[in-house]
């Protein structure tokens, strides 16, 4: 017969586990069983619902009566107890109005519901829904898992702060009567009063070694298990052996039949373990510091977001905004998530993003990014990219990914690592047996401290955070200051770049036609030619028109609309505009409409050689003006460009544009090598020709025909003002989208890469050089042995020095002032 | 003569350190199939990886949960090098980590120090 089990609603063999006094049920596991026993009453209820009616597959398709992407909502679940309460929470969940689909996930002891759009708000009604089946949920928040991580990592650094001091109080008095011959008041060596002291000792290291130095014993074991060995392996080994040989030679003097054999060195065993503990909290202290970059970008997001609904302002959580929510936000206050500005205008403080210290103006129809602060004014927006998909969001989710990955030097580090600390044994046990063999007296004695002493003074630790803390910082400053690096492997090829491939279009240059000259010929004003000109323009869609009645717009002039309007494609337009016939063009469509356009054509060339392209005015048959049209070079490209010289890089510039704007462009920026008329499908080939020359290249550009090469690039950078499709394929996204960051970018590698030099050197020479002192190496030439103490103090604080060596990264500053824009 | 019984088991001693660290290797566990196609294993991350070799098969999606229980912050991060992981790992928690295996062979994973180490058998 086959029972129910009331809490997870599962079907049980009666033979399962029961309860007393409820004969009709049976639980399938005793976790069941227990939360039943809690509270029998909260199950009661549903222990009445039929056999068999609960679903028991796991993620049904949602329907699909919604339109619009669902949205997600996450919750956290306690006291699931066995697989089939995810059965019973997703249903639940899913009676749940306006949910669409429900997931739990028995692992992570999570819930990802789907909502329909709009709905996040129903969050406690889901957590209510849970609740009330008998367990607990509460929301997931983004920042929790970094709140839980901190809170571990510093109780476990108090509990090491307290072994430290348990062992360092001990360590004091066994220090003191260690050395009979040194301090005095201490009673003779073999006397019945001595001993009776060093038997206290023995007592009084015991739980040094056991307490304070548990997690060399746990630390050991689990990697002993999974036959390796580590820091902990060595060191548990050092203080035990210390401590045994003293314990014996106390208990036992006839073993050890000279006199001076019968030393003991539990000094030794507490001052090592009091050390190495202290050591292991610092680094503890300085590791938490290596990913504050990280914690920072997390502590910017909002919490809060004020959004229109039903004609009502409501502040509601940051999780329940949904894309298309219309939100306001008034001075000071932080921009929620990302969006489109609708309606008011402001400026804008986006350093914490891209790194930019100027304040940048928004209106009407610019983007506006989520974590920024508003400065001045009060506007309103629309949501476009909420939740994970913020630009923010995509930061972190891209910090933490790269800060864990692995540079190409490490994986040559690992491969020593993994031979370190068995090597470091048998190096030991060698020079325990040369001591023995060929040492002299006592030579057991000074076997059993030189082996001691390798055991503790290897430092495995040391070379394994050489690397990955230096990283982890360097990509936290990257983001500090706008740059995105994907990877360790990037970070570490960066600086070893010798040329840097610049795409023109939206890379040096903004990206966008600009009004730049109007030069006058006629009688009426610059204002009026203009005025003139762009509402003429205003009809045509030709991206050299438009910027014209832009240029006009920015100097507030007012605009008619033509009354007559006529364009030849590949020409100029004609329109007459207040009874004015306006003609705009090249100098051949001046001389069809009957405009002697001559006194222009040395003028027209001098624009065409500064890369600009000029359009003649005539105004009722009459010559009246010239307008240049450019893509401006963008304002810092010029120093970037002049920097990256500096430092010694080649700089070329790829382009599908003409040979002679490319050449101004280069003049005017002060490029070394230019390729121009480029098709887009030949940019990869050209890197792939420079890196035949033996280059090894950055492509930096931001389009998507320019996806291949920055795949193609030993390091692709993107443009984060361009296209998705630029960042995906780039190893690095520069926020900003200034050329400055290019310089950032190489400079933060050299950085960090000579920081990682200088933990790798430190932690070898401090590995090569201890390693033979401590096993007696210096002893045949100048009778100098290392003390077992000193080489634990060295080892506590090589590591610390390797970590904080790497935050010394933390105060790196770019060279390019950034507010070169 | 103890010389020379010393250096005996001196040499044993180093021999059995070459022998377990380096060229014995353990077992290894298969990953369970769920009915959803995916290779699953549950691994203990405590000073080490336990299972620390996991047997899978290629071509079919792996879902690797890894259930950190101490607080040591060398194990804070697991790095499957070779399938582009690279997850943190809060303690007291379990962490999901997914790839599929397209080709047959031997990958490790580690701790991102390189000290905890494990290996998946892809076959």
């Amino acid at each position: 017969m086959t029972l129910r089990d009331p809490v997870c609603g599962m079907d049980v063999d009666e033979s399962g586990l029961r309860a007393d006094g409820f004969d009709d049920l049976a639980f399938c596991a005793q976790g069941c069983l227990e939360a039943f026993q809690e509270d029998p009453s909260k199950f009661m209820t549903a222990a009445a619902v039929p056999a068999g009616a609960l679903p028991v597959a796991v993620g049904v398709g949602a329907p699909s009566f919604a339109e619009a992407p669902p949205d997600t909502v996450h919750l956290s679940i306690e006291g699931m107890t066995c697989a089939s309460c995810v059965a019973t929470i997703e249903k639940t969940l899913k009676a749940t109005d306006g949910v669409l689909d429900a997931r739990v996930n028995f692992a992570s002891q999570e819930a990802q519901i789907d909502v329909a759009p709009g709905r996040a708000d129903i969050e406690s009604e889901l957590t209510a829904a849970v609740v009330s089946a008998g367990y607990g949920a509460a929301p997931i928040g983004d920042g929790q898992d970094e709140d839980a991580e901190a809170t571990a990592r510093d109780s476990h650094y108090r509990t090491l702060l307290k072994k430290f001091w348990f062992a360092a109080l001990v360590a004091i008095p066994v220090m003191y009567f260690s050395y009979p011959e040194l301090f005095p008041g201490i009673p003779e060596k073999g006397s019945t009063e001595l001993n009776l002291i060093w038997g206290a000792m023995a007592l009084l290291t015991l739980p040094v070694l056991l307490w304070s130095g548990s997690q060399f014993f746990t630390g050991a074991w689990a990697a002993f298990k999974h036959r390796s060995a580590n820091m902990h392996t060595l060191i548990a080994t050092g203080i035990t052996a210390a401590w045994l040989y003293s314990t014996v030679a106390l208990l036992f003097p006839d073993f050890f039949p000279e006199e001076r054999l019968r030393d003991v060195f539990f000094d030794v065993t507490a001052v090592v373990t009091a050390l190495v503990v202290l050591g292991m909290a610092l680094e503890v202290r300085a590791r938490a510091r290596t990913s504050e970059a990280l914690k920072k970008l997390i502590g910017l997001q909002a919490k809060t977001a004020r959004v229109i609904r039903d004609g009502q302002e409501a502040d509601v959580p940051i999780e329940s905004v949904v894309v298309g929510d219309l939100i306001v936000v008034r001075p000071g206050e932080k921009i929620p998530v990302d969006g489109e500005v609708v309606s008011g205008s402001s400026t804008i403080d986006e350093s914490m993003v891209t790194g930019e210290p100027i304040p940048v103006e928004k209106t009407e129809g610019t983007v506006v990014i989520g974590a920024t602060i508003n400065k001045t004014g009060s506007f309103r927006f629309r949501a476009t990219r909420v939740g994970a998909d913020t630009m923010l969001a995509q930061i972190i989710a891209m910090v933490r990914d790269a800060q864990g990955s692995k540079a190409p030097i490490q994986r040559t580090v690992d491969k020593v690592a993994g031979f370190f600390v068995p090597a470091v044994m048998i190096i030991a046990v060698a020079t325990f047996m040369m001591w023995y063999t060929v040492g002299p007296e006592p030579a057991l004695l000074y076997a059993v401290i030189t082996a001691v002493t390798v055991l503790v003074i290897a430092c495995p630790c040391a070379l394994g955070l050489a690397t990955p803390t230096s990283l982890m910082v360097g990509i936290g400053k990257g983001a500090e200051n706008g740059i995105l690096i994907k990877s360790g492997d990037a970070l570490e090829l960066a600086h070893r770049i010798t040329t840097v491939v610049l795409d023109k279009t939206g890379t040096v240059t903004r990206g966008e036609p600009m009004l730049t000259d109007v030069i006058v010929y006629g009688a009426d004003s610059e204002d009026e030619v203009l005025r003139l000109a762009a509402s003429a323009e205003r009809a045509s869609e030709h991206p050299l028109g438009e910027a014209i009645v832009t240029g006009a717009a920015d100097r507030g002039l007012e605009l008619i609309d033509p009354d007559e309007f006529e364009a030849m494609p590949g020409h100029g337009i004609s329109a007459l505009v207040r009874g004015r016939r306006v003609v705009l063009g090249n100098l051949k469509f001046m001389a069809d409409r009957g405009v002697a356009a001559g006194a222009a054509e040395e003028l027209l060339a001098q624009l065409a050689d500064l890369g600009k392209t000029a359009i003649v005015i005539g105004i009722d048959g009459e010559l009246s003006g010239v307008v240049a049209v450019a893509d401006p070079v963008k304002t810092d490209s010029i120093a970037a460009i002049a920097r990256m010289h500096e430092i010694g890089l080649e700089v070329v510039m790829l382009t599908g544009d003409n040979v002679r704007t490319a050449n101004a462009i280069a003049a005017q920026v002060g490029l070394d090598r230019v390729f121009a008329e480029v098709l887009p499908e030949d940019k990869a080939a050209q890197v792939k020709q420079l890196q035949a020359e033996g280059k090894i290249v950055a492509m930096v550009g931001d389009g998507i025909n320019d996806a291949p090469a920055l795949a193609q690039a030993d390091v692709g950078m993107a443009m984060g003002t361009g296209t998705d499709v630029a960042m995906e394929s780039g190893d690095v996204t520069l926020i900003k989208g200034s050329l400055t960051g290019i310089v950032t970018a190489i400079e933060l590698s050299r950085a960090t890469m000579r920081n990682v030099r200088q933990n790798l050197v430190g932690a070898f020479a401090y590995n090569t050089l201890g390693i033979p002192i401590a096993a007696g190496l210096l002893y045949p030439f100048f009778g100098l042995l290392l003390s077992p103490l000193l080489a634990g103090a060295a080892m506590a604080f090589s590591s610390v020095t390797v970590v904080s060596n790497a935050n010394r990264l933390r105060s790196w500053r770019p060279t390019l002032a950034k507010g070169v824009g | 003569m103890d010389v020379v019984v010393v250096n005996l088991l001196g040499v044993g001693l180093i021999v059995a350190i070459v022998w377990y660290f380096w060229l014995s290797s353990s077992e290894g566990a298969a990953a369970a199939v769920t009915s959803a196609g995916m290779q699953e294993t549950h691994i203990v991350v405590k000073g080490g990886y336990s299972p620390d070799t996991i047997n899978l098969r290629a071509g079919m999606p792996v879902r690797l949960v890894f259930d950190r229980q101490e607080a040591d912050p060398c194990s804070e991060r697991v790095v499957i090098d070779a399938f582009g992981v690279s997850a943190e790992l809060p303690t007291g928690e379990e962490t999901i980590v997914e790839f599929t295996p397209d080709v047959a062979g031997e990958y490790e994973f580690a701790c991102q120090m390189g000290m905890l180490r494990g290996k998946l058998v892809v076959t």
